[in-house]
């Protein structure tokens, strides 16, 4: 996939493109590309693995079964859509606010989009044969981690060697949370990964840590690849592509500062909410809930920051899909960071927690706000990068409608069979005895896994809608330019 | 280069940057958030005293309210046993086929049973009791392999079957495939697959295998295969083939037996859980006095 990323990004080479002097748009392009390819490769992985949940029988073979391929699923959207969205639109963001090209030059830049996708396609090809560490979001082994750690410490120099040859007074606010999001993955990869391998030929670990601690520093991690990773990254993206589709400016700078500082303290210590009721010590799950409800607003600045810049352009949102791409994901963004401080909660989690609630919950941010950032971004990116205009607006329309069915079939289902969930297994009859087996919650599920299928297939159809338009965006372009200067050239006024 | 621009929409002034063409106002923080800010601290704070927090290098303040997780779980389940205690004493004193004999103890011992049959036994009797062919034995039908009296149930669930414990119920049935030859191994299983055939009863004693089984089986299984509770030796004169019918399957059971084997759930589950096991299994096949 790879090759055709590079091809494409230098088929239409710099002898009609209006390139930005100094600026490495080669990367940012062939990262775009990326970003496409693997959301197919995840979204449909993951319709896969949700129609494996609710018709088991269609598990096939020894390595393609749901416990392997589940990860690939994750690992696919997080780290291959997700990562090269960030990728894409961190590189490009950092220069044009900067005024100024990658530091360390395009051989480095190459390297980094080299290196981290050949990451992904190595990990993509150890779950199914089963070399896992089987940690959640950090499935990948002790050779690919240390792999990882070198293309991600490259990304690190690229981007602060960049800000530090700005030829801006300031650093705008975009920056400082891709930064905060770089420089926070940098630390939970080398902590959480942490590992001996039983020899420097065996493709086997062991983690650092054992038993609670093992358990506590995993969900530090996996909580803050959702602060940093899913979050602070794309809140980054929201204040370059927001302010540039809605044409207005941030709503407030002070607020950008203080939910900046805010979020990224508080983040960081939620972690334990993900191990409430088990061995943790007590006031360790006590500090997590705490520092969950003092997440909330932080959060929520964010959102307020996003939407409120539309003050002045919301008729916008009637006319531009794109920019309702962008919009929404605020708004599922703000949804979500309300969820997730109330699903916290020690009597709210005694019931949500190991229900599809928390799945339903994961892609409410996920598909809503993640996925159609992402999105949103790449509309509004991928021209520029090609000098021309997209190829359909009515496309883009119609994805925005499928991605919406899609995440309100997905989100409901689970909601309604995670709830279920949580009430039978704290069901109790007359006498005071379980109701219900656990065989009969596991029964009751199967209709809402069928919806949710679905929903993954209405998101899917959406994906690909996405595809073929930003393709022929691509395809189209040099075609599009040619027409585009005649008809400039006809419509210039006589001097 | 600084020049605060006046917006007038929002009635603010930028704060006089440009990057890339993005400006920011200079909008004050909403109060509505720093309000909502501000009280979420203090709940934060407040919840943290309340609750064990505050950790120190040793030790960690206990919370106000003196709650630990332990003592809730600990809490709620002497609530539930001291709800429960009215039946669950009765339980504890009488034999199960006491507990039978009254209909009160009766409903709460199936009911328990079937709560405790759900998580504990449903993963190889399946969650109706039907068992799985091949594996584990039906309990919902009338045929028992080591007895279906409410003592023999009782007894079987406690100490369980080929296990470690002292009193668990123990046999073997020998391999045959090291004493018999192959002509003689099809010869029994032909025979043997007629004993659920009462019309078979005169013709089938010609033959061949009758002599074998005559030697060799009915010592255990019963002259005419009617089985043996004491050994767990199942009757043969019926149409329940735990592993497998027909000619084949008796074979391969005869030359190379499978043989179940069961946990005691006494020593984990506690006596009263086995008695409310042990009434509730016995419901299923509908009892056998």
């Amino acid at each position: 996939m790879s090759a055709a990323a590079t091809s494409l990004a230098s088929a239409h080479g710099a002898d009609d493109r209006q390139t930005i002097i100094g600026y490495n748009e080669d990367v940012v392009r062939a990262f775009s590309i990326a970003t496409v390819l693997w959301a197919l490769f995840g979204l449909a992985v993951g319709v896969w693995v949700a129609l494996l949940l609710a018709f088991p029988g269609m598990n096939v073979g020894e390595f393609l079964t749901f416990g392997r391929l589940r990860p690939v699923h994750t690992s696919g959207v997080i780290l291959g859509f997700g990562g090269n969205a960030l990728l894409a639109t961190s590189l490009y963001v950092v220069q044009r606010t900067c005024r100024t090209g990658l530091w360390g030059g395009p051989k480095l830049a190459s390297f980094l989009f080299w290196g981290y996708n050949a990451f992904l396609v190595a990990a993509m090809v150890s779950y199914p044969l089963g070399l896992t560490q089987s940690q959640e979001y950090a499935e990948p082994e002790w050779f690919l981690d240390i792999w990882l750690t070198v293309v991600w410490l490259t990304y690190l120099a690229i981007f602060v060697g960049t800000l530090a040859i700005r030829r801006e007074p300031h650093i705008y606010v975009a920056n400082w949370f891709f930064l905060a999001f770089i420089l926070t993955v940098s630390v939970l990869q080398v902590v959480n990964n942490a590992a001996v391998p039983i020899s420097w030929t065996s493709t086997k670990s062991y983690s650092a840590y054992s038993g609670v601690q093992s358990a506590m520093i995993q969900w530090w991690y996996g909580h803050n690849m959702v602060g940093f990773w899913l979050t602070a990254g794309f809140i980054g993206m929201m204040y370059y592509f927001v302010p540039k589709q809605a044409d207005r400016p941030i709503y407030s700078y002070r607020l950008s500062i203080v939910h900046f500082w805010a979020l990224v303290f508080l983040y960081i210590w939620a972690g334990p909410h993900h191990l409430h009721y088990t061995a943790l010590p007590d006031w360790t799950q006590t500090l997590g809930a705490a520092f969950s409800i003092m997440l909330w607003m932080p959060s929520w600045g964010g959102m307020i920051n996003g939407i409120m810049t539309l003050s002045g352009a919301w008729s916008k949102l009637r006319t531009d899909p794109i920019l309702r791409f962008l919009v929404v994901a605020v708004a599922f963004y703000g949804m979500s960071t309300f969820e997730g401080p109330l699903m916290a909660l020690k009597p709210v989690n005694a019931l949500s927690h190991y229900t599809d609630w928390t799945v339903g919950h994961v892609h409410s941010g996920a598909l809503g706000w993640v996925a159609l950032m992402a999105f949103g971004s790449l509309y509004h990116m991928v021209p520029k990068l090609w000098s021309t205009r997209l190829w359909s607006i009515k496309l883009v329309e119609v994805h925005f409608w499928l991605a919406s069915i899609g995440i309100v079939l997905y989100i409901t289902s689970m909601w309604v069979s995670g709830i279920t969930q949580g009430l039978m297994w704290k069901a109790y009859d007359e006498f005071g005895f379980l109701q219900y087996s656990f065989t009969d919650s596991v029964a009751m599920l199967h209709p809402y896994y069928v919806v949710r299928a679905l929903g993954g297939m209405f998101f899917l159809a959406g994906g690909i809608l996405f595809a073929i338009n930003i393709f022929m965006t691509i395809f189209d372009a040099p075609a599009r330019r040619r027409s585009d200067a005649g008809l400039r050239a006809q419509l210039a006024p006589a001097e | 280069m600084a020049e605060h621009r006046y917006d007038p929409v929002t009635g603010q002034y930028t704060t006089g940057h440009s990057w890339d063409g993005i400006e920011e106002l200079y909008t004050p923080l909403p109060r509505w958030w720093v309000i909502t800010l501000v009280i979420s601290f203090i709940i934060a704070i407040i919840y943290a005293a309340l609750y064990p927090g505050w950790p120190t290098t040793r030790f960690a303040f206990a919370g106000l309210l003196g709650w630990t997780s332990a003592g809730q779980l600990a809490e709620e389940q002497a609530e539930a046993r001291s709800e429960q205690a009215h039946w669950r004493n009765q339980i504890a004193a009488k034999s199960v086929s006491e507990i039978e004999q009254s209909d009160e103890l009766r409903t709460f011992a199936i009911t328990g049973g079937r709560a405790l049959f759900n998580q504990n036994c449903a993963a190889c009797h399946g969650s109706g009791a039907g068992g799985q062919q091949g594996q584990f034995p039906s309990l919902i039908d009338d045929d028992w392999l080591w007895g279906g009296k409410i003592d023999d149930v009782y007894q079987t669930i406690a100490h369980g079957i080929r296990n470690e414990d002292p009193e668990s119920r123990q046999s073997e049935m020998p391999a045959f495939a090291e004493m018999l030859s192959p002509e003689e191994i099809a010869a029994v299983a032909e025979y043997v697959a007629t004993l659920s055939d009462a019309s078979k009863a005169d013709s089938r004693k010609a033959l061949p295998g009758a002599e074998v089984f005559a030697n060799n089986c009915a010592g255990c299984h019963g002259e005419n295969g009617e089985g043996m509770r004491e050994m767990g030796a199942p009757r043969l004169a019926d149409q329940i083939w735990l592993y497998g019918d027909g000619k084949d399957a008796v074979a391969r059971q005869v030359a190379h037996p499978r043989m179940g084997m069961m946990p005691a759930w006494k020593p984990r589950l506690g006596d009263d859980a086995v008695k409310m096991l042990a009434v509730y299994v016995h419901s299923l096949g509908g009892g056998e006095k």
